[in-house]
């Protein structure tokens, strides 16, 4: 038997509700067979009856806008830095061989470790998860924007060089542009640490956000909810994702015909 | 230097790196290019000949040695650009289309955008890829990028055209019609080309003069005056001169000579 042509041509869309579908199903018949209680393994149906029930009432969307701030907050101080310090490391070797035994110390330290250190001298909520966020998120971003701009093949310099380009010609014509690519991969991996960055920090300490809900839903065994907020932040972090990948799209749209 | 020199080179030697592991590249190296002519450089891989056309195009400072383009020192040249360089690979930015890689030095010296545009299309015309404005370099042809690239290196109207190996890349017969339409190119724009290259036909077949150099350390060991007439057509090399000229290039790179023979 063939399929029809559109169903080939969109399997893979096509079997994502289709093994949804399937891992409800046994979800659902794993409970059945062993009765387990709400508070171990919550039904599906119970689980989307929590679901709806905290979007309603508001809950889940506040703690959402709380965690969604201080993703983009953590993440855009790590755009920023790793940007402009990357940018600076790639031009000057010299300060690169200062700079990077600090900065390579700085991720053998596992960052959960120095966490604590950072909520004890920041005591502000937002402001010391988007901090936490950051500091996970600065490492790769730095990485690639070197490794983008270090690209830049030296033909494409000497020919810049030889219309007489101006420094800021040259960062805005060549570098910028040769760099994209790679730099863009950076927010990629980025933006998926910073949202694990503030959750991480908010289920350490925090009395907002997502992390913070989940926290309180485990201390009153209010499984269902647990299981409502994960959903909701795997959503968010598709979301996110998403995102950023449609906008690299965008940017990048000269690559659709290249091949 | 008598007036019609566009560009002098006056006992130019060029050392790389220091001390111990330094190459010489150059030595002495003196000649002297006219304005609108065509000559090509050729030489044996190494012998500096990329060396003495950076030099020119002050991508690269000489060791020893003076150079004048255009009565100026090679950077007051480049700042008042003189000069359009074509490398062997095409250097398109390829995420602008063929359209904006031919405005892009026309940017960069901030001429209005309507005047980039006309010369854009104009360049386009030049070279027959109107067409292919809007594509992007991913989707040209070797051949085609090439061409682009040409015509990029003519978007300020240089006085001198640098080009170093650029049809090195490309088959036999890209290279031939890309050589016939430089031709045209040169008659119609009155630049100066310097002209770096492997193959001594194509050399014959396009200058006014050869300069031929040897290696290690690189220096010019002749310069061979191509006297065929112009226009150049298949016709010309069915010249008894075309041949001679040849060999006669062949002979000062030692390539005549019996040893080299393959039975
Ligand atoms: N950046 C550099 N550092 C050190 N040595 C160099 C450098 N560039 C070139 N050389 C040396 O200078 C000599 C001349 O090099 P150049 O590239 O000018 O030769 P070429 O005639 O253009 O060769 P080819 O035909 O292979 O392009 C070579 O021996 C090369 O090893
Ligand atoms: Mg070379």
């Amino acid at each position: 038997m063939r399929l029809p042509r559109w169903v080939r041509a969109n399997i893979q869309y096509l079997l994502i509700p289709f093994v949804l579908g399937l891992f409800l199903l046994l979800w659902e018949t794993l409970i059945v067979v062993n009765r387990y209680p709400a508070f171990i393994l919550p039904t599906p149906a119970q689980v989307a009856e929590s679901f709806v029930e905290y979007w309603q009432n508001g809950i889940i969307p506040r703690h959402v806008s709380i965690t969604l701030f201080e993703i983009g907050l953590g993440f855009s101080i790590a755009f920023v830095f790793a940007s402009s310090v990357g940018y600076l490391l790639a031009k000057s070797p010299l300060l690169e061989k200062i700079v990077s035994p600090y900065l390579i110390a700085t991720q053998a330290i596992p960052i959960v470790a120095i966490a604590p250190l950072i909520i004890i001298w920041i005591n502000t909520g937002s402001a010391q998860n988007a901090l936490i966020a950051a500091l996970i998120t600065f490492f790769p971003m730095l990485v690639n924007t070197i490794v983008g701009v270090r690209g830049v093949r030296d033909e494409y310099r000497a020919l810049l060089r030889s219309y007489a380009a101006n420094r800021w010609q040259v960062f805005m014509k060549l570098e910028v542009p040769a760099a994209l690519p790679i730099f863009l991969g950076g927010v990629r991996v980025g933006v998926t640490l910073s949202v694990i960055g503030v959750i991480v920090a908010e289920l350490m300490w925090a009395d907002r956000g997502l992390g913070f809900l989940i926290n309180f839903a485990q201390g009153h065994l209010d499984t269902p909810l647990l299981f409502a907020t994960v959903a909701t932040l795997s959503i968010m972090a598709i979301v996110l994702y998403l995102t950023v990948v449609l906008i690299e799209k965008i940017i990048l749209r000269w690559r659709r015909n290249v091949q | 230097m008598d007036n019609h020199t566009l560009i002098a080179i006056e006992s130019v030697s060029k050392q790389y790196g220091h001390a111990r592991d330094s190459v010489l590249a150059l030595r002495d190296v003196s000649l002297n290019i006219r304005a609108g002519e065509f000559l090509s450089i050729i030489g044996a891989s190494g012998c500096g000949k990329s060396t003495l056309l950076r030099m020119i195009g002050d991508l690269l400072a000489p060791s020893a040695g003076r150079i004048v383009v255009n009565g100026k020192s090679p950077d007051a040249a480049r700042r008042a650009r003189e000069c359009g360089i074509v490398f062997q690979a095409p250097t398109l930015m390829e995420w602008r289309n063929i359209a904006r890689n031919v405005e892009l030095p026309l940017e960069v010296v901030g001429a209005p955008r309507a005047e980039r545009q006309q010369r854009t299309r104009d360049l386009l015309d030049l070279i027959r890829l109107r067409d292919f404005a809007a594509r992007y370099p991913g989707e040209l042809s070797a051949g085609m990028q090439m061409q682009v690239s040409i015509a990029r290196a003519l978007a300020y109207r240089p006085t001198i055209l640098l080009m170093d190996e650029p049809f090195g890349a490309l088959d036999e017969i890209t290279r031939e019609r890309l050589g016939r339409e430089l031709l045209e190119i040169w008659a119609r724009t009155r630049v100066t080309i310097v002209f770096v290259t492997h193959s001594v036909p194509e050399a014959v077949r396009l200058s006014d003069r050869v300069a031929v150099m040897s290696p290690r350390p690189g220096r010019i060991e002749r310069v061979i005056e191509i006297d065929l007439p112009r226009p150049r057509t298949p016709a010309t090399r069915e010249l008894p001169r075309y041949w001679e000229l040849l060999r006669e290039v062949r002979a000062v790179l030692g390539l005549n000579e019996e040893q080299n023979g393959v039975r």
